[in-house]
């Protein structure tokens, strides 16, 4: 088709919803025009400014939650439609729904987080880079753009964005060996699980002549559908999912996580760890949510469940061998995959009659306990060098007895201790499992909880039971940024499991918005 | 059309000009070709590595570079910074590819008085402006500078760290 000829008019955009991800993108660029006009003073203006507007983003989701400020009801926007019924060819480059909101919601508030503790450790660390402001912002974005769109397309946009920042941010510390080797490591396999992704899409516009996901279930319901587009779509399902199933580090591929992240500087790892696996779950669920055929249903789900038992079984079991605290929560982020992928096999199984609620209080919790307890192992970085084995960590609770104790808080929220936001998570995606009559899930999940405790127990014993040797321990001053981003994540954690229900009503994802009519009318399932 | 253009195989009869019955492959020649290319590169390699006399000597089977006897190693190290100038010019040709592709639309939309016209201008115009804002970010950063980077600032440093101990180079821990 000749565009030029098209009669192509502007497609109707509704800027409010996306304000948010504009917001935070616009921070980045300002954030880098800052570093670009004093380049040799300190970043602490930069600091303030990324801050200031991941606030204001956050803010306008949660006021948009509380009192609708954008004036629009949760819809699909930027629909080009090709031809075909609105029902059928449907927007979806960008959806503004409760479920998209929240994984936003997640991504910002990592990202503010991170960037609180980000400044005293990027200076003890010898790595004093403005640049890394704009990058982790612009990394936020990419993954905001992952949980809100429908589209193959604008998933792959969102992946991309969000991974090449990551590769620049995991090799900043040039000067080390590990953090080359991280970046490069992260890049090559990043690379090929992209090439996968982008196959598969392929594949899928293949077999239904859209890069919409919601492509898939017309063609299914199409009864005079070819056959062997219904072969090609497996394919191409299988190689999305591997796309997804990367990022979100689970288990035949997850060979890079622990490596990654214990090159990369701690700070990037805490975002990797929490920002870049929700936004990786935000994408998976969509894309699930698309491939409730009973056709496909039998395909996908035995093997995502089972991929689901290895990637907690393998994490927790590996992790069990580890001496260094940043690969233990490496591994520990691998397990943590697997049980919120049970959330999501559960949810997809439900077909509707279960609300996404547990997979995204689950990824809450568990974003803020890591980047919690990465803000707390942070404080061995002194003085432009940096050790994470166990042994580095012993007398932690003489030098700041304050993150200590946080520490405590974030384990016990790793795994599963009552009072915590971990705890309730995990007893959610029991629940559901469960209800599901995915007994043999609930129980494997049990069995894993059970053993990560005690390498869980290890790290709690290394900060704040053994004797530190002498020549070892060396920790930086706790300075205010950390103290408050170790502090507001204990108290998050919480409150989380205190005030579960006000946590669960404010996201507003408890109950599908119509359980009925699920199966049929499939564009209002996110 | 046989007659239109003068055959080169004229004199050699009528049999190469136009009255050939069985169409012959066009392929045919280029397979001849490689054919004959091949025998006879095979033909002299062989003959004379089996026909040919080998005393071979130190100084022979060292590498040939220009008749001068080769010194040092040929995994030499060299500046990063062709690297960066290389990927600069890579994001340089990837935003005139996106600019030459928009352009040819966007003619054809002005001329006909679309109404996409200005709202595609001012896309572009945003996209641009970002652009910019990255071309003078790398020329505020130095990285087109041919000497040694200046992007790491002691200054960002802060006081307290820097007094108390000077950089030093992180120690690598594989050996542990």
């Amino acid at each position: 088709m000749n565009l030029g000829d098209a009669p192509l008019t502007p497609a109707p955009i509704v800027w409010e919803p996306m304000l948010p991800m504009i917001i935070v993108f616009v921070t980045g660029v300002l954030c880098m025009c800052v570093e670009m006009l004093r380049p040799k003073q300190t970043n602490n203006l930069i600091v303030v400014l990324s801050l200031a507007g991941l606030a204001v983003a956050g803010a306008l989701i949660v006021l948009d939650w509380t009192a609708a400020v954008f004036h629009q009801p949760p819809s699909e926007f930027f629909g080009v439609r090709f031809g075909g019924s609105p029902e059928e060819a449907g927007g979806g480059l960008f959806i503004h729904d409760r479920f998209g909101q929240s994984v936003q919601l997640i991504l910002i508030a990592s990202t503010f987080i991170t960037i609180l503790f980000s400044e005293g450790y990027l200076r003890e660390r010898r790595i004093p880079f403005g640049e890394y402001y704009p990058l982790v912002l612009w990394s936020a974005v990419g993954g905001m753009i992952m949980a809100s769109t429908r589209d193959l397309m604008i998933f792959f946009l969102g992946l991309e964005t969000l991974s090449i920042a990551l590769y620049v941010l995991a090799g900043l510390n040039s000067k080390e060996k590990r953090s080359q080797e991280a970046a490069l490591k992260y890049f090559l396999l990043g690379a090929f699980a992209s090439s996968f992704l982008l196959f598969g899409i392929a594949l899928i516009y293949g077999a239904t002549g859209t890069t919409h996901i919601l492509g898939i279930p017309m063609l299914m319901n199409h009864a005079s559908a070819d056959p062997t587009a219904g072969k090609i779509l497996i394919g191409g399902i299988a190689m999305v999912l591997i796309g997804f199933g990367f990022k979100a580090a689970l288990v035949p591929f997850h060979m890079w996580t622990p490596d990654v992240y214990q090159g990369a500087p701690t700070t990037v790892t805490a975002f990797m760890a929490a920002g870049s696996k929700a936004a990786a779950f935000g994408a998976l669920v969509r894309f699930v949510g698309a491939i409730t055929q009973p056709e496909l249903i039998d395909a996908w789900l035995p093997a995502l469940a089972i991929v689901a038992v290895l990637t907690m079984t393998v994490g927790n079991l590996i992790a069990l061998a580890q001496r260094d605290a940043k690969r233990i929560i490496g591994y520990s982020s691998i397990a943590h995959a697997g049980y919120l992928l049970v959330a999501v096999v559960a949810w997809a199984h439900s077909r509707g009659s279960i609300g996404l609620d547990t997979v995204v209080y689950y990824l809450g919790a568990y974003s803020i306990t890591t980047i919690g307890a990465f803000a707390v192992l942070s404080l061995t970085a002194k003085a432009g060098r940096e050790g994470t084995q166990l042994e580095d960590y012993n007398g932690l609770w003489k030098r700041a007895p304050f993150a200590a104790a946080a520490m405590i808080v974030f384990m016990a929220s790793l795994a599963g201790v009552p009072p915590t936001g971990g705890f309730v998570g995990k007893l959610l995606i029991f629940k559901d499992a469960l209800d599901q009559d995915y007994t043999w899930l609930a129980i494997a999940l049990g069995i894993n909880s059970v053993l990560s405790v005690f390498y869980y127990l290890r790290i709690v014993f290394a900060v704040c039971v053994d004797e530190p040797d002498e020549r070892r321990s060396q920790f930086a001053k706790p300075n205010a940024g950390m103290l408050t981003a170790a502090g507001a994540c204990a108290l998050a954690v919480l409150a989380m499991g205190v005030f579960t229900s006000a946590v669960l009503q404010t996201m507003g994802l408890s109950l599908p918005a119509e359980s009925g009519s699920a199966s049929r009318s499939v564009a209002q399932k996110p | 059309m046989p007659g239109s253009i003068g055959c080169p195989l004229a004199h050699l009869g009528p049999r190469f000009c136009g009255k050939i019955v069985e169409p012959v492959n066009p392929y045919l020649p280029i397979f001849v070709m490689i054919a004959l290319a091949s025998v006879i590169c095979i033909a002299m390699v062989s003959l004379s590595w089996l026909l040919g006399p080998k005393k071979s000597t130190a100084y022979k089977e060292s590498p040939f570079e220009c008749g001068v006897a080769p010194t040092g190693s040929a995994h030499e190290r060299f500046p990063i910074k062709f690297y960066l100038t290389a990927m600069l010019f890579i994001l340089f040709d990837i935003e005139v590819v996106f600019l030459w592709s928009w352009m040819t639309v966007f003619r054809g939309w002005v001329e006909k008085g679309t109404p996409s016209a200005m709202y595609s201008f001012w896309a572009v115009m945003v996209y641009m402006v970002l652009w910019f804002l990255g071309d003078f970010y790398v020329l505020r950063s130095g990285a087109l500078e041919w000497e040694e980077s200046k992007t790491l600032h002691p200054e960002k440093f802060g006081k307290a760290v820097d007094e108390e101990a000077p950089y030093v180079q992180p120690v690598s821990e594989d050996a542990a």
